[in-house]
C-alpha cells in the first residue's frame, strides 16, 4: 500500500478524538480517518486505503513517518487495519518503539529505494515486497533490487520468538533493587 | 569526560543487554487519563502490583472541559475515561490530582510547579511533551503505553541510547522574541526529522539568560524536531525556582542534593556525535505557515516557492499549502485570524499570561476573533488572579477558562471549526490537530496577543 507522503504524524494516522478508548481494540477503523472519510464519513475515493486496486500488510510510508505524539493508538490503529510492516526512509523514535512494542516491524530503508518502490507501485499496483525478518532483508519484487536492514537482535528476538518486555524487566528485580540500594544519588 | 546526558544516563542503568536497549531505571513516572488505561489493564491481566507506587503522579488533562468542571463531564466516553484513571489511581494506590484538585493541571506544568521535576532525574510520560521536564536538567522523554506499562511494573524501561547533539544560542534575544520564537527557529532550520535519534543539550548565553519557564518552552519543543528529549544544565535560576516548592527536598536533604545538582554539567571537552551554533539576533518573532512546526518563518517573512522545495517533499508542501488556503510565496503578515488559543504545556504557564496581558492591557479585543486563554493548572490561574490579571483582560475583553491541555489537541469541546485560521501558542500545527479542517499558525504568546487584539497577523 504505497503512501508517498512525508512527516505523516499521528494525528493523521489516528486523530486525537478517536483516544477516548480504553482498550487497544478497534482503532484500525479510524486509521487515516481525515484522509480517508469525508465529514458524513463516506470513504474518500482518492485516498489510497479506499482504492480497491491497492492491498496488502505492508504500508510504504514518505520519509519521517511517525512524527508528532507519543500515542501508541497510532501503532494500534496500523496493526489493527492489518499491517504488519511499515516501509519508511525514516521514522520517529517514539512510533518506532511503539510499533516494535505492538508487533509491527518498521523497516528502514534508503531514498533511492523507497522511490523505486513508489515508481514500481505507479507502474503496477499489483506490485509486492517481500520482507523477511530472519535474514533481514526487503525485496522490490518488481525491480528483483534488495536491501537489508536493521533492527536490534533484542528486538528482532522479541518478534520471531514472541519474548516478552515486562517479563524481562522483572526477572532482573534483583538488579532493579541492588540499583536502588547503591546509586549514588537517591530521589 | 562526558556530556551533561552521559552524566546522568550513566546514573540510571540497570544492566544492559548485550547487542539490545539498556535497562533505565526512572525516578518519576507522571501518568494522564488517554494513554495509560491499556497500561494498568495490562498490569491487572498479569496480577501485578505498581512496583514503586510512591514514583507514579497522575492527573487528568488531555480529555478534560475547560467550563463547568464542577459538573459531571458531559461526554460520556470522555466521563468514562476519566474515571477509568480515578479508579486505577484508587485500585493501585497512586497520587491523582482530578479535577478541582488545586494541584491539577497540565502533567508538564504541574511536574515542575509541585517541585517533582528535579535535575538529575529520569522522568517519563506517556505524551511526547515529556521533554519539557529537561528545561531542569533531567532526562526527560515520552513514551508509549506499552512502555508505561513497563515502568508501571518495574520502575524500569528499555531504551536504546540515543546520539547527542548540542544546540548553541549565542547572542542576545530582539526586543518581542521569546523562547517559543528560538525554538520555532531551530526547528524551521532543522526540520522536524532534524534531530531524530539525537538528545539535545541546550547551551550558550540566550539560553543561560532564560527563566525557568522559558527553558520549559524550549525544551519542550524538541520533540518537534524529533529529538528523544532536550535538557539545560541546571544553574542557579533552577535551583532559586525548585526551592521551597512541596516536593522539592529540605533542609539537610536540600544540601545534599544542591551538591550534587551541582556536578550536573557537560565536562569541558566532552564530544558531541553534533553540534549546531544560533546566532538569536537573526531571530525575529516567528509564525508557521505549513502543517509542521518546521514549516515556520518570521511573521514579516514569505513563504517558500515550490522550487525551492526537495523533489521528494513537493507533494507534501503542495498538499500543506493547499489545506492551509496559502499560496507559495504569500505573505502572511496582515492576514485576517479567527481564533487565538493561550494555553498548553508549551506556553500555559504565569509568564505566557504575564507577556499576553501586558500587550493587551489599555486595548481591546478585536470582535472577529473569538480568543480561549487556557491556564495550565490551577495554580497558573489562582497566581493569574492573586496578581490581578484577570481583571486586565476581562476589561481588554477576554475570559479565562479552567486549566487542561483543551485546544492543544482538541479532545474535548474546544475545537476550531474546519476552515478558520487560529493563532495557537500550542505546539502543533498539524492537520486537524485543533479540530477537523482547523488551520493552526503556532507563535508565541506575544504575536498571539497582538492577533487577538488587531484580529490579524501582526508584529507586536
Amino acid at each position: 500500500m504505497p503512501l508517498p507522503i512525508e512527516n505523516v504524524d499521528t494525528d493523521q494516522i489516528i486523530p486525537a478524538r478517536f483516544l477516548k478508548a480504553t482498550t487497544r481494540e478497534g482503532f484500525g477503523d479510524n486509521l487515516f480517518a481525515d484522509w480517508r472519510y469525508d465529514k458524513e464519513g463516506n470513504p474518500k475515493a482518492d485516498f489510497v486505503l479506499n482504492n480497491p486496486v491497492y492491498s496488502g500488510q505492508v504500508l510504504v510510508a514518505g520519509k519521517n513517518f511517525g512524527s508528532g505524539s507519543s500515542r501508541e493508538h497510532a501503532a494500534w490503529a496500523i496493526g489493527g487495519y492489518g499491517f504488519k510492516v511499515v516501509v519508511s526512509s525514516f521514522f520517529a523514535d517514539i512510533f518506532r518503539n511503539n510499533a516494535l512494542n505492538n508487533g509491527i516491524l518498521p523497516v528502514v530503508v534508503s531514498d533511492a529505494f523507497l522511490s523505486e518502490l513508489f515508481a514500481s507501485s505507479d507502474k503496477n499496483s499489483q506490485a509486492t515486497v517481500t520482507v523477511n525478518l530472519e535474514t533481514q532483508t526487503i525485496v522490490n519484487n518488481e525491480t528483483g533490487h534488495s536491501e537489508s536492514f536493521e533492527i536490534n537482535a533484542y528486538k528482532k528476538a522479541c518478534l520471531l520468538e514472541g519474548l516478552d518486555d515486562i517479563d524481562f524487566l522483572l526477572s532482573n528485580k534483583d538488579k532493579i533493587e541492588a540499583f536502588e540500594q547503591q546509586r549514588a544519588y537517591a530521589y | 569526560m562526558k556530556t551533561l546526558f552521559d552524566k546522568i544516563w550513566d546514573a540510571h542503568v540497570v544492566t544492559t543487554v548485550q547487542d539490545g536497549p539498556t535497562q533505565l531505571y526512572i525516578d518519576r513516572h507522571l501518568c494522564h487519563e488517554v494513554t495509560s488505561p491499556q497500561a494498568f489493564a495490562g498490569l491487572r491481566a498479569r496480577g501485578l502490583k505498581v512496583f514503586r507506587p510512591e514514583r507514579t503522579t497522575l492527573t487528568a488533562d488531555h480529555n478534560i472541559p475547560t467550563m463547568g468542571q464542577d459538573k459531571p463531564i458531559r461526554d460520556q466516553v470522555s466521563r468514562f475515561q476519566v474515571d477509568t484513571l480515578a479508579k486505577n489511581a484508587e485500585e493501585f494506590g497512586l497520587i491523582y490530582y482530578g479535577l478541582n484538585n488545586p494541584k491539577n493541571g497540565i502533567v508538564h506544568v504541574i511536574g515542575p510547579e509541585n517541585g517533582y521535576t528535579q535535575p538529575g532525574m529520569t522522568i517519563v510520560c506517556g505524551d511526547s511533551h515529556t521533554s519539557t521536564h529537561g528545561a531542569f536538567g533531567a532526562i526527560a522523554f515520552g513514551i508509549g503505553t506499552s512502555e508505561v506499562e513497563m515502568v508501571l511494573a518495574s520502575q524500569c524501561i528499555l531504551q536504546t541510547r540515543p546520539k547527542t547533539m548540542r544546540i548553541n544560542f549565542e547572542g542576545k534575544l530582539n526586543a518581542h522574541v521569546s523562547a517559543k520564537d528560538m525554538a520555532l527557529y531551530m526547528i524551521s532550520q532543522l526540520t522536524t526529522g532534524g534531530a531524530t535519534g539525537y538528545f539535545v543539550e541546550y547551551a550558550g548565553e540566550a539560553v543561560r539568560n532564560l527563566t525557568m519557564e522559558q527553558r520549559m518552552t524550549l525544551c519542550n519543543l524538541s520533540i518537534e524536531m524529533g529529538a528523544r528529549g532536550g535538557l539545560v544544565a541546571p544553574d542557579e535560576t533552577t535551583f532559586n525556582y525548585i526551592k521551597g516548592r512541596e516536593f522539592a527536598p529540605k533542609g539537610e536533604q536540600w544540601d545534599k542534593a544542591l551538591a550534587y545538582w551541582q556536578t550536573l554539567k557537560t565536562d569541558e571537552g566532552a564530544a558531541f556525535d553534533k553540534e549546531v551554533t544560533f546566532d538569536v539576533s537573526q531571530i525575529k518573532p516567528m509564525i508557521t505557515y505549513g502543517t509542521n512546526p518546521g514549516m515556520g518563518m518570521p511573521i514579516d517573512g514569505t513563504i517558500p516557492q515550490l522550487e525551492d522545495i526537495d523533489e521528494s517533499g513537493k507533494i507534501s508542501f503542495e498538499k500543506s499549502l493547499k489545506y492551509m488556503g496559502f499560496a507559495p510565496g504569500e505573505k502572511l503578515e496582515g492576514k485576517q485570524i479567527d481564533y487565538v488559543f493561550l494555553g498548553s504545556c508549551t506556553n500555559g504557564r504565569i509568564e505566557d499570561f504575564r507577556l499576553f496581558t501586558e500587550y493587551v492591557k489599555g486595548k481591546k479585543k478585536a470582535d472577529n476573533v473569538t480568543a480561549w486563554l487556557v491556564p495550565g493548572s490551577w495554580k497558573v490561574r489562582k497566581q493569574i488572579e492573586e496578581e490581578g490579571l484577570d481583571k486586565i483582560l476581562e476589561e481588554a475583553g477576554f475570559a479565562l477558562r479552567q486549566p487542561g491541555c483543551s485546544a492543544c489537541l482538541a479532545m474535548n469541546d474546544d475545537k476550531v471549526p474546519a476552515g478558520k485560521y487560529a493563532v495557537s501558542t500550542s505546539n502543533r500545527n498539524f492537520e486537524g490537530r485543533q479540530g477537523p479542517g482547523a488551520r493552526t499558525i503556532l507563535a508565541g504568546p506575544l504575536v498571539a496577543a497582538a492577533a487577538a487584539v488587531n484580529g490579524k497577523i501582526t508584529k507586536p
